[in-house]
């Protein structure tokens, strides 16, 4: 069995880890490019949204590498992300690909069948092994969502030019190269210690811009054609509102526990989102909201195109953004190979937040 | 010796060229069809304008703005690369200094920009919908035989309405072919295009925003008196149409060209006789990964002036040799 996975954003190296303790051999995809958009897109319905053709084009791809297996996580969430799994099954059994898929979804009512899929999976019926396996991947990934987050924080700053890339793409080598959660926990631990050692001008004048939008779209890279490297470059601070970390932790245990960050985030919701619409719109509405208070300069919705949750959470951005007084920019996203039009619009976006923040300092100086 | 600065707008349909004296007075505009070979027609129309210029002048700066703004940067070097929004901003506040809304319709898009107390506070900018555009006006023009200077003085002339779906410019064609075999007159016809343009402008990109008056209508499309009189019905109130409309993202990026030289004290534009160097471009699809950029290579007088293209740097990061610049 020879176990592959989709792409997001860099949670392929957690679950690197993750099979590596379980002592599963898997195939990562080659990085989401070109190619993979378009094996993908040849291959997948028309109007359907970005992620699930980039999706099909990595399965693609890990599979001329010799994949037999692919894992896909479910969702419940009343989107279409929730029939990916089918339609992505459909699609590879009509192309003729003889490989077995896997469905990881919450475990609503039937836990046996859950634990019965994990521990395929796995390969062992040890509970004890996978749950230790589980938990040491997912302190991977916290790590290295925190890891991503500084990056995103502090490049604005640099006093040297591309030290904070170099010192992030070195460490991102070192973890592929490694073996093993306890390895990468090591590799992230230093490499946080070293970020901190990075020189910051902290006296430049930086704006803060925080992401929202549809998941896919804020954390791959690939997908938003990086755009946290953009803004950073244009001398921006830039703020993810979602992570691959969150999303696990909120898959596993269940949305509707009601963890007290997500609580917060629907309570600012509240005035314009009362119920889950699907997606994350209720999620984009409520940090929206959330950004402002915490005096950010502006905020960015990204979304794939056709994306159904985003376009209701977009039709209230306008109110919002009368109302709490705070610049909202919406990208919608497809498979455009060319960044002229998303550049022109972001390069206009920050000096539009530019110039408002110099006008509110001068005003407060007059007065 | 007259002081001036130079404002250049490469845009997909028109290529613009304008002059300014140190206060902000356009002295001279150039208007030319980009016909797909920005190079080509930055060349002509730097050459021309110098030739108009005569020898007695001497550029302070320029700044270059439209989406082959980068392009004419590294081709004539620039003060300031602006994009289009702001440039078009900057301008249109340079003329009227309390407008309150821009609708700006070029050849391949259109922007809707809100100002409030000076300063840019909301905009939307549409590509994706041909509907919307001067290439549209264009074709339909072409279609019907008319010149498009003429096409919005005959739109003024019709005396009843014939309503055409806008939203969609193949919609809106096979609408438009419809009214005709019906045997309406062309007057209507294209007064009824005229407003079904206005119409899904303000649909599309006026959605939940609020246009407040004074309105600046500019770019190329503006030069169309049908669309001025329908976005006034439209909106009910005046629609102020400035005299240099059509090169508005040049003036702003001049505007701005002239404060960034103020602050660093010199230009970085390469003279006027850069009119007369050769430039080439030639592009090759990198291979180190699957992404298979398609990296451009850009030569100013047989020297390598730039590169770009790349996801990753590797070509556009590297500098260019010393020699290489001091050459160009």
């Amino acid at each position: 069995m020879k176990i592959t996975f989709p792409h997001i954003g860099n949670s392929y190296i957690p679950i690197k880890a993750l099979f590596e303790d379980l002592g599963v051999e898997t195939v990562i995809p080659p990085k989401s490019s070109k190619k993979t958009l378009e094996l993908g897109t040849k291959n997948a319905p028309e109007l359907i949204c970005l992620p699930l053709k980039i999706n099909l084009g990595n399965y693609i791809e890990s599979i001329a590498k010799g994949a037999d297996t692919i894992i896909i996580t479910g969702g419940c969430g009343p989107c279409r992300f929730g029939y990916y799994c089918e339609v992505q099954k459909e699609i590879l059994k009509d192309m003729g690909y003889d490989v077995d898929i896997i469905v990881l979804e919450a475990p609503e009512g039937n836990k046996k069948e859950f634990i019965r899929r994990v521990s395929k999976i796995a390969n062992t019926k040890n509970i004890v092994k996978i749950s230790k396996s589980l938990k040491n991947a997912i302190t991977v990934l916290k790590k290295l969502n925190a890891l991503e987050e500084m990056v995103l924080k502090a490049r604005p700053y640099e006093v040297h030019e591309n030290e904070v890339d170099k010192l992030y793409n070195n460490f991102i080598d070192k973890l592929e190269k490694s073996r093993g959660s306890r390895e990468m926990i090591n590799h992230l631990n230093n490499a946080v210690e070293m970020m901190k050692e990075i020189k910051l001008d902290k006296n430049r004048e930086v704006l803060r811009v925080g992401i929202v939008g549809e998941i896919y779209a804020v954390i791959d890279d690939y997908c938003n054609f990086d755009i946290g490297k953009k803004l950073n470059k244009m001398g921006v601070e830039v703020h993810k509102s979602l992570s691959t970390g969150e999303w696990i932790t909120e898959m596993l245990l269940f949305r509707s526990m009601g963890m007290s960050k997500e609580m917060k985030i629907w309570e600012a919701a509240n005035p314009y989102i009362k119920t889950c619409i699907g997606g994350h719109a209720r999620e984009t509405v409520g940090n929206t909201v959330l950004y402002s208070k915490e005096e950010y300069d502006g905020v960015i919705q990204l979304m794939p195109f056709t994306c159904m949750p985003e376009i209701v959470a977009m039709s209230m951005m306008p109110s919002i953004q009368e109302e709490k007084n705070i610049p909202i920019l919406t990208l919608i996203i497809d498979e455009m190979t060319g960044e002229a039009g998303y550049l022109t619009r972001l390069e206009a976006f920050i000096d539009l937040l530019r110039n408002r923040k110099d006008k509110r300092i001068s005003q407060t100086v007059d007065s | 010796m007259k002081e001036i600065y130079l404002g250049v707008d490469v845009g997909s349909v028109s290529t613009n060229v304008i002059v300014m004296d140190s206060d902000n007075n356009v002295i001279d505009t150039l208007y030319i069809r980009t016909k797909g070979k920005p190079i080509e027609a930055l060349k002509m129309g730097l050459g021309q304008m110098k030739s108009r210029l005569g020898e007695n002048v001497k550029v302070l700066g320029l700044g270059t703005t439209g989406s082959g703004r980068h392009l004419a940067a590294t081709m004539l070097g620039a003060d300031i690369v602006k994009n289009e929004i702001t440039a078009h901003g900057v301008a249109a506040l340079n003329i009227v200094p309390n407008v309150n809304t821009i609708i700006e319709i070029g050849g391949q898009d259109s922007k809707i920009i809100l100002l409030r107390d000076g300063i840019i506070y909301d905009f939307a900018m549409n590509t994706v919908c041909a509907a919307g555009t001067g290439s549209f006006l264009d074709r339909q023009a072409e279609r019907l035989g008319i010149p498009i200077q003429e096409f919005g003085s005959l739109a003024l002339k019709s005396k009843s309405t014939v309503r055409i779906a806008g939203r969609c410019a193949v919609f809106a064609e096979s609408d438009m072919i419809h009214k005709q075999q019906l045997g309406h007159n062309q007057e209507d016809i294209i007064n009824g295009l005229c407003e079904a343009m206005a119409r899904n402008y303000l649909n599309n990109l006026g959605k939940g925003k609020e246009l407040k008056p004074p309105v600046i209508f500019q770019g190329g499309v503006a030069a169309n008196i049908g669309i001025k009189k329908a976005f006034e019905e439209l909106l009910g109130c005046e629609i102020i149409v400035p005299k240099y409309a059509s090169v508005m993202g040049a003036i702003g990026a001049c505007i701005l060209a002239k404060e960034e030289v103020k602050k660093r004290g010199k230009t970085k534009f390469l003279g006027l006789n850069i009119a007369d160097s050769s430039f080439n471009v030639q592009s090759f699809e990198c291979d180190s990964c699957p992404n298979m950029c398609e990296v451009v290579k850009f030569y100013r007088d047989e020297n390598l002036a730039a590169r770009w293209g790349d996801k990753c740097g590797k070509w556009s990061n590297v500098q260019i040799s010393q020699n290489d610049e001091k050459l160009a």
